[in-house]
């Protein structure tokens, strides 16, 4: 990859953004409907926890346009759709474990009468007692696996012995995805009991696999097929199998097509979300907050069954050091099982949790020894490549090879003026009573890999065609974050073709195998690295039946957009590929990636999990209400590490799209579930994402020029998908400020998060009543 | 048999006997096969479903287009009108702009985000003079964070894109009706005969109620629609509001303004705001684009919801409504309409014909304030209006209403009582809010607790008494804002 290239780095459209601006881009629910199409609905528990003791669907068979219905008697297979606990029944079959939880499944004529008819079932239950909070799951010893202890060094010799040592406790809120498109599946049936699926999932491998278990089948009885997702999150990884597997089995037992489509509510009150947290910590510091030793409890609600929490709160772990070295650190994770939806992935996958605990962490430091935050912030940092003071290992025993963050701060700091505006801030609170501002940089390392070793692998396979276009096709899948222009970029550029040339294809399970999810940021790391192998395979081919034709050696021939070059012949790409075909050179090819020179010992949490960190940082700056508790960000100055960037135009898309998501987790997006276990926030109408007036007055975003991946990542790219969701924690910094600077040397805030009006005026008012 | 007629993007439809509570997202998607329009919601709060409904209006019949959600819009309210989906709208500037800023992602939102900026760039109802955002402010999007869009609308201004269609216009004349349509559909899942009337005057909407006594009235269906989509309920007979020609008069007198039950939010939004710039700042956060241009000020009082956008801000400015059954009118105050939680006065073959809002006294400050979690398009935790006359440093009166404190909006009778008659000074503000924990015992719920209802509602008194004695800029929290990102 030593060549100049022609296409990538470029700010290219997304492929289908003309399609989309057209509403001529399919979705699975805009497919035409077969013939016989059947409409689904399932019936839902309403308990939070019981013994199922009876199920009367008389009436919802006689329902009209009602063709049958299902319980878990009626799946052939293993009733489960579960990523890999074997813990996620799709119906439930004795008990119910959370408000929402399936129960019965109704095929219907249409959708409405399905939706009729599945609120006609009659199920009785005896109720058991719920466990709905963190809580009571930590009072109860309610857990889905042992916690989890990581860290070094003697934590509590290092306490003891600090000169300084405060103790804090911070809450956070889970957060619904809403993807736009709700979860839809199509399901339908081929020859000899095979399914075709259409599916809204990031994860089709993983569809496949567990419909095909679920109707007793073998995988390659099941195909899956992904155009594009509406929107994904994290929230398409595991949670499409249960709708995907709705409809396969309707389709199993019909012999008719089938579809799924949630309503909305249904969508919110059955799928999991990002994990709410409950952190406490016990920090040992120095006079300039430097700090020497850190106890830190984390405790997550996973909800009713195992879903990935194992993974996210490793993740969490991982990443309550963010940019900070921590000489004797303990970070203890509670993972809880409570009746309540079973919590899933969510961009960042943790991660966004345990940073958001150091960082309050820091913030608390600072304010206890008087200090700058942001000088707080630098003396806690990892040693950048050059230093060596022995400031490098991670709580998990990694070293941090490539701390650029010093380096990304001090160019944000400079371009945002951010001196300048702390010194604006002050001089505004000094004259002001009602309104409070307050600003914070703070920044972002994240990991990245799959910390589950073997799933960073990826297939793809490109097909070349005698006039010259390709086809391209690979594992990952598109929901919006531009990974089919990136790998088209990539593979155009290998044959110096117009992207004009390449047809991007449906991620479809029986074209690469065994795919893992479009996850951990990983998609373009990953399929564009198989592309790319795949694409030069093919040209290593061409290139050597050119360098025997025009008497070149094969590594001189060029492939450039003017056409491909050997010696002093210039021949169109098309001519070659039409010379490739009567030759009879192979013009397809798989090309196959796995992220090399990473490993985990889970047991002892000791390894490297990372190929790489991305980095990034912001400045939020915000002004607080003193009497409501209502807030705006006024600007957001980012500067965002994607490595040489593929498509710096997607890649500004993805971090302005993180940072405004994130900053909707950390204010307005609050979950609140009844006494009863019912999530009340159940639709756009409850539960609030930002709107285009809840962006920051001013935005001010740039990709960091110097970077580049100190590891040979396709043309030296980072992965960007999730990091920058987590500068959005500038914002909560900064609203910490603000709420500091309404009661003047009262200490430092229990502020929690979501930041809502009500939460900031509850704050204001602790904070105001402390007595010193 | 009774059939309904509409142009969808140019070409006329009939459909004969649908059924009334079918919504126009639904048909555009399962009958007509055009799936560009996207259900995100079904309760009209993403967007993804947004189309342009055109209308013949005034005595010019004037073609005047505007954004409403499909998803809870129903077919009998297309009757006589003009659908423009996505799929009319063929590589216009606006399609461009978005491909050309990036403002597409995953895609899906964007098919509602294109239409909400077509229908600025025709300067369609709700859009002229307005900030792209607020135009907006009813899209959502999870994947962009709205900078591209918002730039791709600043590309395309208002009034940039033709609106005087004169085929469309003609075609619309051409397909007004003689006689009032009346639809008659057979609900073969909720075995019933489900009725629906589209009179053209007050006075057939009126003999019509007394005939149909509980008939639903739909104005907007911006509550109604809700009822369907998501409650799966059958209602038996319907009359929609949309056709009678002089309930969409708006009366701006020297006394007041007067709106008859058809004026939708943002065709009353100008008057509304001349009568209070606060009325006007509440009106812009009510909602988003697309409900403010179909739900009604009536509708929104005759549903009697607790929090009520309206009626709080409405009751403090001593608003009066008209009833009339059959031929006979009554008028009483606002605040008297709301009895209890679910309970309004009004008899089943009563209607609400109008509501009166008196223009403030020269020397009567009107202050209202909407607290929610976020700002635009969300329903008030706390919504408190404030009329208060001061002279010579004295209340002289004061009428203070809230929503969200108790089962109906509701004046606070303590409160008042504490400040008439008193000086306006910190202790006056401190023993009125002191009294409003007299006047109300509110509930806790998603929007907020009892103890942050309560707290919030005196500080939205102390904040008007801090603005007067420090400077609004102290408390204009919004402004502080706008500032920034208007330059």
């Amino acid at each position: 990859m030593g060549e100049p290239s022609f296409l990538v780095h470029k700010p290219t459209a997304h492929d289908s953004a003309a399609m989309q601006v057209a509403g001529r881009a399919p979705y699975v629910d805009d497919l035409p409907e077969p013939p016989g199409l059947l409409h689904l609905a399932f019936g839902l528990s309403t308990i939070a926890h019981g013994a199922i003791t009876g199920i009367d669907l008389a009436a919802v068979r006689a329902a009209p346009g009602v063709v049958a219905v299902y319980t878990a008697q009626d799946i052939p297979g293993t009733n489960d759709v579960s990523p890999f606990a074997g813990d996620d029944p799709m119906l439930a079959k004795n008990e119910v474990l959370f408000f929402g939880q399936p129960i019965f499944l109704v095929a219907a004529t249409s959708a409405r009468a399905a939706r009729r008819a599945a609120k006609l079932g009659r199920v009785s239950y005896e109720p058991r007692p719920a466990i709905l909070t963190i809580e009571e799951a930590l009072a109860r010893q309610s857990f889905i696996e042992p916690s989890q202890i990581m860290g070094h060094g003697d934590v509590e010799a290092a306490l003891s012995n600090a000169p300084h040592r405060v103790t804090g406790r911070l809450e956070m809120g889970g957060q619904d995805h809403f993807y736009l498109e709700g979860q839809v599946a199509l399901a339908i049936p081929g020859e000899d009991g095979t399914i075709h699926l259409h599916a809204s999932s990031q994860h089709p491998s993983e569809v496949q696999h567990l419909v095909a278990h679920l109707l007793h089948r073998n995988s390659a009885d099941v195909v899956v097929e992904v155009r594009r997702m509406g929107g994904g999150f994290g929230g398409k990884e595991t949670q499409p199998a249960l709708f995907a597997a709705a409809a396969a089995l309707v389709a199993h037992h019909t012999g008719r097509p089938a579809k799924f489509r949630a309503d909305r509510d249904d969508d919110m009150e059955i799928t999991g979300k990002r994990h709410d947290f409950h952190v406490t910590y016990d920090v040992g510091f120095d006079a300039q907050g430097r700090i020497l030793g850190l106890r830190l409890e984390l405790a997550s609600r996973c909800g009713w069954s195992t879903d990935l929490s194992p993974a996210i709160n490793d993740r969490a772990m991982f990443h309550a050091d963010n940019c900070y070295f921590l000489p004797a650190v303990e970070i203890i994770s509670h993972r809880c099982r409570t009746n309540t939806v079973s919590n899933t992935a969510f961009r960042g996958f943790g991660g966004p949790q345990g940073m958001l605990a150091i960082e309050r962490i820091i913030d608390h430091v600072a304010s206890e020894t008087g200090c700058d935050a942001l000088a707080v912030r630098r003396a806690n940092f990892y040693d950048t490549p050059g230093m060596d003071s022995g400031r490098r290992t991670t709580p998990y025993g990694m070293a941090v090879e490539d701390f650029v963050a010093p380096e990304i701060m001090a160019e944000l700091e400079e371009s945002s003026l951010y001196q300048q505006r702390v010194a604006a801030v002050e001089a505004f609170n000094a004259v002001n009573t009602v309104l409070k501002k307050g600003i914070a940089m703070t920044p972002v390392k994240f990991g990245i890999s799959f910390t589950t070793t073997h799933l960073n692998q990826a297939g793809a396979l490109v097909l070349v065609y005698a006039d010259g276009s390709v086809s391209l096709n690979h594992g990952g899948t598109e929901m919006g974050q531009g990974l089919n222009i990136k790998v088209a970029q990539v593979v155009a550029d290998v044959f110096g073709i117009p992207l004009s040339q390449i047809r991007i294809t449906a991620t479809r399970t029986d074209k690469v195998p065994n795919t893992s999810a479009t996850a951990a940021s990983s998609g373009s790391d990953l399929n564009g690295m198989a592309a790319y192998h795949a694409a030069i395979q093919i040209r290593d081919r061409l290139a050597h039946m050119l360098g025997e034709r025009h008497g070149v050696a094969a590594e001189l021939v060029r492939f450039t957009p003017d056409g491909v070059v050997a010696g002093e012949t210039v021949i169109p790409f098309a001519q070659v590929t039409k010379q490739a075909y009567l030759a009879r050179v192979q013009l397809s090819a798989s090309g196959f990636y796995a992220t090399p020179d990473i490993a985990y010992d889970r047991t002892a949490h000791k390894g490297r999990p990372f190929y790489y960190f991305a980095y990034g940082a912001a400045v939020s700056e915000v002004v607080i209400d003193t009497l409501t508790g209502e807030h705006r960000v006024l600007s957001a100055d980012i500067l965002h590490d994607a490595g040489r960037s593929l498509n710096p135009a997607i890649d500004l898309g993805q971090v302005e799209g993180a940072y405004v998501q994130g900053m909707g987790w950390l204010t307005t997006e609050e979950l609140v579930w009844n006494e009863k276990g019912r999530l009340t926030t159940h639709a756009p109408s409850t539960y609030k994402i930002p709107t285009a007036n809840d962006r920051p007055a001013r935005m001010e975003m740039r990709l960091w020029q110097q970077g580049r991946a100190h590891v040979p990542t396709i043309h030296r790219s980072k992965a960007v998908g999730e990091p920058p969701f987590m500068l959005a924690i500038s914002v909560f910094s900064a609203l910490t400020q603000a709420v500091m600077a309404a009661a003047p040397g009262k200490g430092f805030p229990a502020l929690n998060a979501p930041a809502t009006p009500e939460r900031v005026l509850a704050a204001i008012a602790e904070l105001r009543g402390r007595h010193g | 048999m009774s059939a309904l007629h509409f142009l969808l993007n140019g070409q006329p439809v009939t459909l004969a006997d649908p059924d009334p509570t079918g919504t126009l997202l639904d048909w555009l998607r399962y009958q007509a096969r055009a799936t560009g329009s996207k259900e995100g919601c079904a309760e009209g709060d993403c967007g993804a479903c947004t189309v342009l409904v055109g209308e013949l209006t005034g005595p010019d019949d004037a073609l005047v287009w505007r954004a409403v959600n499909g998803c809870i819009q129903f077919l009998p309210m297309l009757d006589g009108r003009a659908v423009l989906t996505v799929e009319g709208v063929k590589d216009s500037p606006v399609q461009r702009a978005m491909v050309a800023c990036h403002g597409s992602q995953c895609g899906f939102c964007t098919p509602g985000f294109v239409m909400s900026l077509q229908g600025r760039a025709m300067g369609a109802l709700g859009t002229v003079g307005a900030d792209v955002g607020d135009v907006l402010a009813g899209n959502l999007c999870r994947c962009t964070g709205y900078g591209p869009i918002l730039e791709a609308g600043r590309r395309c201004p208002s009034g940039t894109a033709a609106t005087q269609d004169e085929a469309t216009r003609q075609a619309l004349i051409a397909m007004r009706r003689e006689t009032s349509l009346a639809l008659s559909h057979e609900d073969h899942l909720a075995s019933q005969t489900r009725r629906a009337f589209s009179p053209r005057s007050s006075d057939e909407l009126a003999a019509l109620l007394l005939a149909h006594p509980g008939a639903r009235l739909v104005a907007g269906a911006t509550d109604v629609g809700l009822w369907v989509t998501k409650q799966h309920r059958d209602i038996e007979t319907l009359i929609f509001l949309g056709e009678c020609a002089d309930l969409r008069a708006i009366k701006d007198t020297d006394d007041g303004l007067r709106l008859y039950a058809g004026v939708r939010y943002n065709e009353a939004h100008a008057a509304l705001a001349r009568l209070s710039p606060d009325l006007g700042e509440l009106m812009r956060r009510i909602a988003g684009t697309q409900v403010r241009n179909a739900g009604t000020i009536c509708g929104n009082i005759a549903n009697g919801s607790p929090i009520g956008d309206m009626p709080p801000a409405l009751i403090a400015m001593d608003a009066r409504l008209t009833l009339r059954r059959g031929d006979e009118r009554r008028e009483i105050a606002l605040e008297d309409f709301f009895i209890a939680y679910g309970q309004q006065d009004r008899a089943p073959d009563e209607f609400v014909e109008s509501v009166f809002i008196p223009r403030p006294a020269a020397d009567t400050q009107i202050h209202i304030a909407k607290l929610s979690k976020r700002f635009d398009s969300d329903i008030s935790a706390v919504c408190g209006g404030f009329a208060l006359t001061i002279a010579d440093g004295m209340v002289q009166q004061a009428r203070i209403a809230f929503g969200g404190m108790a089962g109906t909006p509701q004046r606070a009778s303590h409160c008042e009582a504490a400040l008439t008659g008193n000086s306006w000074n910190a202790a006056t503000i401190e023993a009125a809010c002191a009294a409003l924990a007299h006047d109300y015992a509110p509930l806790s719920d998603m929007r907020g607790s009892a103890a942050y209802r309560l707290e919030a509602a005196a500080n939205l008194l102390r904040r008007i008494f801090s603005g007067q004695t420090r400077g609004v800029l102290d408390t204009a929290l919004l402004d502080t804002w706008s500032e920034l990102r208007h330059g």
